[in-house]
């Protein structure tokens, strides 16, 4: 098989994964609200979101309706053959698994308001490349709903406001947000490089799995300090009250203009779904984030 | 808090009835609709053109789902709630106009949408919000599809359900807004929060 169709098929797999079964970390994370949350409206809204996760899975059947717009981050080998072939393998997979999983058609032209009718279009599904050494091809799909999406927030605050500022615009961001992104949430938060690079990365973020800190013993302190704080608002589950309004806070930063001070906040709902793969040259794939792909 | 099962057709005696934190269950008809549907109504209103049902008494579910056609059959795979926020631009006009008893979503309702529910007699059920297969499976039976030219999720479908909930009944015929109460407590912890960052 050529790496075209392998890169399908896998994708194709990955999508159906990633919308039928969340990872470990984030289903932890999850059964731990639940355990934890005292009031009685939002532990009500953790066990419906429990037993829907199981029959999802039971069912093999997507855990949310809304099944996002695709989006596929690829770390690709340098010396991988056939990358230019790539895209049309991830496009064709996106087309496939619309129908066979199925997924929601989302993509939806901004002008005429009418919808492709299989997730594909003018830049979608999106597709992140990074170009890393070796010849192994790693993938990752990433549907986000459009209820998180529509909660995440650019600030372009002043230098001068500095870390207190980029706390602020956090906490403000959540507050606003309220009961719209299906909480408990996962934030990413990141500061620096530009409008554009804060908010990729704060995006790219919301991948680390809930059961990592970050390597930056600095930065899991503010984490954890946003953390805290979120669930200190009282939004609670689905915005009906509770002290889990987050699962958690991942921070990331690049270099910053001296003038600028971007902060990005991206908003995922609980379902935070997410699946990755990696195909070696000889063909053979290693699964990542999911245990045994049925 | 109570717990009552209504069925279709609601009456406004029946919503009246209801208070916030009640749990509801629906047997009988009710209908998706998101942002386009919603503007498509109130303009055939405007245009004194009938929609494709008569939506008095029923409950009306902020909804996208994903639906399946198997031979000539649909059947809902997945049917969630969407973020009823959205239609706080239509809701007001749309229940004065047509009635619903019953708005269906997740994330609450404003002003505007509360007071119609006290004016005209209607109430707002919460669902949990990405619970699609839980709310999937209530659904007994895809009756049509109409407007199906706004594409899969904003389409009306037109559902046959059984026992669909629970509902956290948040918004009531009788002024009050859970959501709204929620949102006070955490404007009183806001200051809080600042204070301990150090903001």
């Amino acid at each position: 098989m050529t790496n075209q169709n392998i890169v399908e098929n896998v994708a194709v797999k990955l999508l159906q994964l990633a919308v039928t079964e969340l990872p470990q970390d984030v289903k932890e994370a999850l059964q731990n609200a639940y355990r934890q949350e005292e009031s009685k409206a939002g532990k009500t809204q953790l066990k419906a979101i429990l037993n829907n996760i199981e029959l999802a899975e039971k069912t093999r059947t997507p855990m949310c309706q809304d099944t996002g717009v695709i989006i596929f981050y690829l770390k690709a080998g340098a010396q991988v053959k056939g990358l230019n072939k790539i895209e049309e393998a991830l496009r064709n997979a996106t087309k496939r698994a619309t129908k066979e999983v199925p997924l929601r058609p989302n993509a939806v032209n901004p002008f005429t308001q009418k919808n492709t009718g299989d997730n594909t279009g003018r830049f979608i599904p999106f597709i992140h490349w990074e170009i890393v050494p070796g010849n192994d091809i790693e993938i990752t799909v990433f549907p986000k709903g459009g209820g998180c999406e529509n909660v995440c927030a650019l600030g372009m605050l002043r230098p001068g406001e500095g870390v207190k500022g980029l706390k602020k615009f956090v906490v403000d961001t959540i507050i606003k947000a309220g009961a719209k992104p299906c909480p408990p949430n996962i934030i990413g938060v990141a500061v620096g490089g530009g409008a554009d690079i804060a908010m990729k990365l704060a995006k790219e973020t919301l991948l680390r799995p809930l059961n990592q800190s970050n390597p930056d013993p600095k930065l899991a302190k503010l984490e954890k300090e946003l953390h805290e704080a979120a669930n200190s608002t009282g939004i609670g589950p689905m915005g009906l009250g509770g002290k889990f309004t987050v699962l958690g806070v991942h921070v990331e930063y690049a270099e910053r203009h001296p003038a600028s001070y971007p902060a990005a906040v991206a908003v995922q709902c609980w379902a935070a779904r997410r699946a990755s793969a990696r195909i070696h040259p000889d063909g053979t794939v290693e699964y990542l984030t999911h245990k045994r792909p049925k | 808090m109570a717990t009552y099962k209504l069925k279709t057709p609601i009456s406004e005696e029946d919503v009246r009835k209801l208070k916030v934190n009640d749990v509801i269950y629906i047997t009988g008809t009710m209908f998706t609709a998101r942002d386009s549907a919603h503007k498509r109504a109130l303009d055939y209103y405007k245009q004194d053109k009938k929609m494709p049902i008569n939506p008095q008494g029923l409950a009306v579910f902020h909804c996208g789902p994903i639906v399946k056609k198997e031979n000539t059959k649909w059947t809902i795979v997945a049917a969630g709630p969407t973020t009823s926020t959205r239609m706080d631009l239509f809701e007001d006009e749309f229940i004065k106009n047509y009635k619903v008893r019953v708005v269906i979503g997740k994330g609450g309702m404003g002003k505007k949408t509360t007071d119609a529910m006290k004016k005209y007699g209607a109430v707002y059920g919460a669902f949990t919000g990405g619970a699609a297969i839980l709310a999937a499976r209530a659904v007994k039976n895809v009756k049509s599809v109409e407007w199906f030219d706004l594409g899969m999720p904003e389409a009306l479908w037109i559902l046959e359900v059984e026992d669909f909930g629970p509902l956290a009944v948040a918004i009531d015929s009788h002024g009050n807004n859970l959501f709204e109460d929620i949102r006070k407590k955490v404007e009183e912890n806001r200051p809080k929060i600042y204070e301990k960052l150090g903001i």
